[in-house]
């Protein structure tokens, strides 16, 4: 059974590119629930961003200029896949 | 998980329900909104999340900004790109259609890329060519590579101003339509709270998107799941030319992601194992920018006959290391850091390891050049469905026909899409009110969708989960509807995919919840799945030809004779056909050759 928060985020991870499917439910799956109280707060202030810029982000396009995002970012990057 | 009562049904009335917030329902939505109708837009995730966002490379139109062109060129390379299965009245519409649709965008907002000289950019995509089949044209419109991104954010934005209004994360499950076939809108429902609501409508336009999700490799988002077709097949509307799937020659091997034609526009080239040039062969004169269908082929038999790369020789090879790094960093940036997340792999100093995958759904529910959804009746090929719009990739207003040029797809959806929302305005001048609807039309609906709702940890019987479903019908599709088909092979698709449609009914959902209940939502979109997945193989078995993306071994030749026609398939009637409209409005009409590149 999956725990509250992986069920909360499964929606806000269904994204409009299949590369955001692909590395966000990976983490959501994976390490989400290790994240802390804090770092949960801006985890689900980067779902609130856009695709693109997501996208950005994810793949390394861009940098977060927030340190905190950029943690979390980076976490998701290093989410290894099966 | 405790599961809790369903609140009460809300009931909602507008002149226009759209479902699907991509490029196509917001086109449309911001057209009846500025006609100043009451317009509700329906979307399982947040509209700028729409799949839309996806689309990188660009859009057509023959602005000729770079080389010469017009839209009569756009027309021919469309109708033969197509495989001569468009309808060419409708692709005539388009075309000329197309620089309005960019200069709309421009108004809205939309920062197109530009030459030194301010004009527009425009990029070499495959398929496109001057003075009918002559040398490569370049007709790509572009905002980076994001331009999906660019026009959904302005068309939504653009519709917050007009005041449109928006149900965000509601999933829509079936059309209301009553007993003389008016469609009167749709039940959907609240996807965080389970709320069901009855939204009734004058007009219904249906902007869902494609159905990727069929495949096990595809370049789509989770969300592709043919939900519009899948509503349109259990309200008695059959699908068209579904059989017509494009597989995209250049997905990241083994995941599916796309690498965007735009790198072999750019001037990537695919090589074998042995090092060799392989478009060369196949096409002497496009190469690499050839149409699609045709690339993705040259790769399937490469690595069929034992030329692929790898240890396993299962992909070939996109070169893009001799362009160098500053071009990739600058053109395609995206690309660049999707090989290396992914991948590992750096374009700038080693190729792309690339092998087909599932990309775009030509086939859909079959409208007219107005956006209005159309059946055979008796004698008549084309009767419409009163109240009833399709537009966009879910639709088969059929201008790509057996196969979708890059860049014209954006096009597509944003044309029709304009075009239904003209003829809806001109329908409510006609129809101003709404007709009634019974109770037991809406009870009806409605209790497709609780249809789930009793199948949690109580149910005997349920022994099926979502998850194994989907895995098995991805794979058949994937093995028996794939870029080559053959009898046998398609044969047995049949069959298990008519064994996986049986072992749906057993399906059990442990979680029976109300708050963000994604397990019964992907229920449902398997459901949708599964219809359309029947109607794809079914005519892909039943047509014995080999026309655009549809590949049969044992018939390799296009066969005009017998099968210049568009397949039709229902629950209702299985397989009919009707004509292609080969006649265009003004001009005279491109009767079939064969394709060569
Ligand atoms: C990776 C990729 C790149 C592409 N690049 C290009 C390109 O460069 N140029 C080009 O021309 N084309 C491109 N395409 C194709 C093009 O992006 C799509 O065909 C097009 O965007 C489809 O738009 P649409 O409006 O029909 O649907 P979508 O944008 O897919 O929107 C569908 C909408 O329907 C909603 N929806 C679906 N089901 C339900 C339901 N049951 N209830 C409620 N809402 C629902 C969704 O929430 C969404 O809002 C690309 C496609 C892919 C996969």
């Amino acid at each position: 059974m999956k725990s509250e928060t992986k069920i909360n985020y499964s929606w806000q991870c269904r994204r409009g590119m299949l590369e955001l499917d692909l590395l966000l439910n990976n983490f959501v799956n994976k390490d989400v629930d290790n994240l802390t109280s804090q770092q949960t707060e801006y985890f689900d202030l980067l779902l609130s961003y856009p695709d693109q810029t997501l996208l950005d982000l994810l793949l390394g396009n861009s940098v977060a200029s927030d340190p905190l995002i950029a943690t979390i970012v980076q976490k998701i990057r290093s989410t290894p896949f099966d | 998980m405790s599961s809790i009562e369903r609140k009460p049904i809300e009931r909602r009335q507008f002149d226009t329900l759209i479902i699907g917030a991509g490029g196509g329902g917001l086109r449309a939505s911001l057209q009846l909104a500025e006609a100043d109708l009451s317009v509700a837009v329906v979307s399982k995730v947040f509209p700028t999340r729409s799949h839309t966002v996806a689309a990188q490379g660009g859009m057509n139109a023959a602005l000729a900004n770079v080389l010469d062109d017009n839209w009569h060129w756009h027309m021919f390379d469309t109708v033969k790109g197509g495989d001569y299965l468009g309808d060419q009245d409708a692709i005539e519409y388009m075309c000329r259609a197309a620089p309005k649709a960019v200069y709309e965008l421009e108004h809205f907002g939309v920062p197109f890329s530009r030459l030194d000289n301010g004009k527009i950019y425009q990029r070499a995509f495959g398929g496109q060519s001057q003075n009918f089949g002559g040398a490569q044209a370049a007709r790509t419109c572009a905002a980076a590579d994001r331009t999906g991104h660019a026009i959904l954010h302005s068309l939504y934005q653009q519709n917050i101003r007009a005041k449109t209004h928006f149900f965000d994360e509601y999933f829509a499950v079936d059309l209301l339509k009553d007993d003389s076939g008016h469609v009167l809108g749709a039940v959907v429902f609240n996807i965080q709270d389970g709320q069901i609501v009855v939204i009734e409508a004058k007009t219904t336009l249906l902007a869902t998107g494609g159905a990727g999700q069929l495949f096990k490799t595809t370049t789509n988002a989770l969300i592709n799941t043919g939900d519009g077709m899948g509503m349109a097949m259990r309200a008695g509307i059959p699908l068209q030319d579904m059989e017509f799937f494009q597989f995209h020659p250049t997905g990241i091997a083994g995941r599916g992601m796309l690498i965007t034609e735009g790198a072999r526009g750019e001037g990537g080239y695919l090589v074998n194992g042995d090092g060799e040039r392989l478009m060369e062969r196949y096409a002497p004169k496009a190469k690499d920018l050839a149409s699609r269908d045709v690339v993705s082929r040259a790769i399937y038999i490469e690595v069929k006959e034992g030329r692929g790369c790898g240890p396993k020789k299962d992909h070939v090879l996109l070169k893009l290391d001799h362009l160098g790094e500053e071009v990739i960093q600058k053109r395609l940036p995206g690309i660049r850091q999707t090989c290396i997340t992914f991948l590992g792999i750096d374009p700038a100093e080693s190729p792309i390891p690339v092998y087909p995958t599932a990309h775009y759904t030509m086939g859909g529910i079959p409208t007219n050049r107005f956006g209005q959804v159309v059946i055979p009746v008796k004698d008549t090929p084309e009767e419409p469905v009163q109240g009833l719009y399709a537009a966009g990739e879910c639709a088969c207003v059929s201008v790509h026909g057996g196969n979708r040029l890059g860049g014209n797809s954006l096009l597509d959806i944003l044309v029709f899409g304009r075009a239904a929302a003209k003829h809806i305005i001109d329908y409510l001048k006609e129809n101003k009110y709404h007709k009634a609807l019974d109770e037991e039309i809406i009870n009806r609906v409605v209790d497709k969708v609780k249809r789930f709702d009793q199948q949690g940890e109580t149910s005997s019987t349920g022994a099926e989960t979502v998850v194994d479903l989907r895995n098995e019908l991805k794979q058949a599709m994937e093995d028996h509807c794939g870029v080559f088909r053959d009898k046998d092979i398609l044969k047995q698709g049949v069959e298990k995919v008519e064994q996986l449609i049986k072992r749906m009914k057993n399906v059990k959902i442990e979680d029976q919840s109300f708050t963000f209940n994604t397990a019964k939502v992907e229920a449902f979109e398997l459901d949708n799945l599964m219809a359309v997945a029947l109607a794809t193989i079914h005519s892909a078995h039943a047509r014995e030809e080999s026309r655009g993306a549809h590949s049969r071994v044992d018939f390799p030749e296009r066969d005009d004779k017998s099968w210049m026609r568009h397949s039709l398939y229902s629950f209702e009637n299985g397989l009919d056909y009707k004509p292609v409209r080969t006649k265009p409005i003004s001009v005279e009409s491109f009767p079939p050759k064969p394709r060569v590149y």
